[in-house]
């Protein structure tokens, strides 16, 4: 090199390698010429077919500027330097690093009762009976027991419904109990409520327990009273106001709301968003409605393909994208979920889209009769006569539910390591799997990607927000200021 | 004549332990030539010293050459800042090579001291940049290995990458391939070159104007920032780099070697800026200039 002093060896001295192997990798046809090239470490790259087609033929060169690229993101090494080795399973490992804690949310239906009728919802019941509904005090405790077996140095408590402050003396009784039973876990508690039955003394207890609400809002009064029927036709009322009382109470962040997409929302994302934004919230999460809940009959009614969804999504994340270029700070919750899987190396906390799947390890339910599912769908396929997804009750021990259950086969059956069309996608690392889902919809825990419409899905979206982070630098921008 | 050597400066931030004039690597830019030498008596006057500095020393620092060619001795000296200024933060050097084993990165957490930070350059995403950097093959991998081996053991990382001729092409790649496989680090530096060592004897191949790279600069700030990386910019002024990186600056010459040049003289923002290593008279920018008015207020 002319310049360097001759005591000093040249750069060639240091590129010992004259040849190259493939790591693991992944790839696929992106648009036009692109393809889209992924390493196990979520690492990816773009090239034309006919460099593609060169890298794994080993024919880069060492001087190609690609080359350096090929070797920073893991895609292929050579005998330079063999880290990769260790950097590789690290970065592996970051992403299963919640594994190891197990179960850190707990659900807890206190009763299937609700003033509710929404169509979307298979389990609740309209009825004043309480002993046939109500999760007891004998039921809650032996939850309890099993919660504490879990290692998860956090526990998250979540009341679920029916609607679930209709047993708050429920409410009352396991938080207490909870709270003297703790062996030095990081507690967390969170009502999942309609806000309908909300009362000042519900709100002097979440203020005195630190205890957060979880709402569901579908959009414009009009919508939502349609998808959310109830006595009075104003579910909509109740829930802002509810809304409202509880951030005066308790703060602003102290409540936060889904939306169920129906065939009445396609419609209208801009008014979906419009709608939490006057409402003060600083996101929305987009969310596809799960063929879980709702009766067959229902199905023709409310129901959607997937198509008209993934429609639906893209305009209502275009609009938000507008709004973040006006000055207005707001997020779509699902693209930050897939945005941080593709950016960040750290472990998601989603559990719906995981793999291991999340069922019964992410989060686990105990139903109001005492009995146990590995997921909040799995019991809502049991309101509809299928209990597969029923690993046991409360009765049983710990180390029964989760080894001596059907858990295990659905979890290591449904990895994307092993799943065809999986196994070699490559969004592999952005995605994840649902065993609930493909036992529903097609009949078994591993289901068939080509005609899985979550697959489908997950494949435009993740498609649809790299092609924003690629090819819009303002959006870009924007996306990771979401992170 | 006798010769009186400096050690320690009561109230300054830049006290130094220097350790060794020795060093595993011969980096192209290294601002301290190594040379092979048994300077062994350098630790003795330390462990002399340390007891006489004052308690409330903020923050020390140790440089080389490499402490870690010291091996034992380096905990000895360790042992006693933990003992005799145990509220003091200890700030080391090293090109982490040593940690790649286990037992050293070990030794590094069990030191006693509470707050230590180990600044280790990383030159480059791929080795053969980064070895060719340091002038030592397999030296990438052993750095990796050592940064590695210290986050197992908890020992608070920074990773150092001095911005040159040589390594500028991969900055911005560098700040990703940080994001991904060291997430864990507590921060990264980005350094503008110190001219003077051997940056003087590979000054053709090394030398670049910082003017030219402030876009690079400012998109590899931007990566690790977007990550959730703590980012700093050290060794450059301000009036070389896009105002919206101001807040990275950092003022990291050494008290006793900052000069400013001519032209900063009416600089208003001279007292928030780095400065200039004394020794860069010999090759500076051409593009100081000085700052008028600071820019969040109305020029007068």
């Amino acid at each position: 090199m002319n310049g360097l002093n001759r005591s000093f060896k040249s750069p060639e001295f240091y590129r010992r390698a004259e040849s190259y192997k493939l790591l693991p990798l992944r790839f696929m046809r992106f648009d036009g010429n692109r393809y889209f090239v992924s390493g196990m470490g979520g690492e990816y790259l773009f090239m034309e077919r006919s460099k593609l087609e060169q890298v794994v033929q080993g024919k880069v060169s060492t001087t190609d500027p690609l080359y350096a690229d090929l070797l920073a993101s893991h895609l292929i090494a050579d005998e330079d330097s063999d880290i990769y080795r260790e950097l590789v399973a690290a970065k592996y490992r970051t992403r299963q690093s919640r594994l190891p804690d197990w179960t850190a949310l707990h659900m807890f239906v206190t009763t299937l009762r609700c003033d509710h009728s929404c169509q979307y919802c298979q389990v609740s019941r309209v009825s004043e009976d309480r002993s046939s509904f109500d999760m007891t005090p004998e039921i809650a405790s032996k939850a309890i027991g099993l919660m504490f077996k879990s290692p998860s140095p956090c526990i998250k408590v979540e009341f679920q419904g029916g609607e679930s402050l209709l047993n708050f003396d429920l409410i009352r009784y396991v938080v207490s109990e909870v709270k003297t039973r703790n062996d030095g876990r990081k507690l967390e508690f969170v009502i999942t409520t309609n806000l309908a039955n909300l009362t000042d003394e519900m709100l002097d207890f979440a203020e005195e327990h630190r205890i957060s609400f979880s709402t569901s809002l579908d959009g414009p009064e009009t919508l939502h009273n349609k998808n959310r029927p109830r006595p009075g036709k104003n579910s909509h009322g109740k829930t802002e106001e509810g809304i409202r009382r509880i951030r005066t109470r308790l703060g602003s962040q102290a409540v936060s709301a889904l939306m169920t997409t129906t065939v009445s929302s396609l419609e209208q994302p801009k008014q979906i968003v419009d709608e939490y934004v006057r409402l003060g919230f600083d996101s929305v999460f987009l969310r596809y409605i799960s063929p879980y809940g709702f009766a067959v009959k229902s199905a023709s009614k409310i129901g959607y393909e997937t198509e008209k969804f993934i429609q639906f999504f893209k305009e209502g994340l275009a609009y938000i994208l507008e709004l973040n270029k006006q000055g207005i700070f707001f997020r779509e919750t699902y693209t930050q979920i897939i945005l941080q899987k593709i950016l960040m190396p750290g472990a998601s906390g989603y559990i719906d889209l995981q793999s291991p799947a999340g069922i019964g390890i992410g989060g686990i339910v105990y139903n109001y009769n005492g009995e146990v599912y590995a997921s909040d769908e799995g019991r809502m396929l049991a309101e509809m006569g299928d209990k597969t997804f029923k690993l046991g009750t409360v009765d049983d021990r710990y180390e029964k539910l989760f080894l001596n259950s059907p858990l295990l086969a659905m979890i290591h059956e449904s990895m994307v390591e092993g799943v065809p069309g999986c196994s070699d996608c490559a969004f592999q690392t952005y995605c994840g799997t649902d065993p609930v889902f493909h036992h529903r919809t097609q009949g078994d825990f591993i289901g068939h990607r080509p005609s899985s419409a979550f697959c489908h899905r997950n494949m435009e979206v993740i498609r649809h927000i790299i092609t924003l982070l690629e090819d819009d630098k303002e959006v870009s921008t924007i996306l990771k200021s979401w992170l | 004549m006798g010769e009186l050597r400096v050690l320690y400066r009561k109230g300054s931030h830049h006290n130094v332990l220097f350790f060794t004039e020795r060093c595993n690597s011969r980096c192209l830019m290294c601002s301290q030539p190594p040379r092979d030498l048994d300077d062994g008596y350098l630790i003795d006057d330390m462990l002399e010293t340390i007891p006489l500095m004052d308690p409330d020393t903020r923050v020390l620092c140790i440089t080389g050459g490499e402490p870690t060619i010291l091996g034992w001795r380096l905990m000895e000296v360790m042992t006693s800042v933990a003992r005799h200024l145990p509220d003091t933060a200890l700030h080391m050097l090293s090109n982490g090579r040593a940690f790649a084993y286990k037992e050293t990165a070990k030794a590094m957490s069990q030191s006693g001291i509470r707050d230590i930070m180990i600044g280790i350059p990383l030159y480059a995403d791929v080795a053969s940049l980064h070895n060719f950097v340091v002038q030592a093959r397999y030296a990438f991998d052993q750095t990796l290995r050592g940064i590695m081996n210290l986050a197992r053991f908890e020992v608070p990382v920074e990773i150092r990458f001095v911005i040159h001729r040589q390594t500028v092409a991969r900055l911005v790649q560098t700040a990703r391939f940080i994001t991904r496989n060291l997430p864990f680090a507590t921060q990264v530096a980005l350094m503008g070159l110190e001219t003077i060592g051997f940056t003087r004897t590979n000054v053709s191949v090394l030398w670049i104007d910082p003017w030219e790279y402030r876009e690079a600069l400012a998109e590899a700030v931007s990566v690790l920032a977007e990550a959730g990386m703590k980012v700093m910019i050290y060794n450059l002024p301000l009036c070389l780099m896009p105002q919206k990186l101001w807040p990275f600056a950092q003022r990291s010459i050494s008290d006793w070697k900052t000069m400013y040049m001519p032209v900063c003289e009416s600089c208003t923002l001279k007292s928030e800026c780095a400065g200039f290593f004394a020794s860069a008279p010999f090759k500076y920018s051409d593009h100081i200039r000085p700052l008028l008015a600071h820019p969040s207020e109305p020029a007068a």
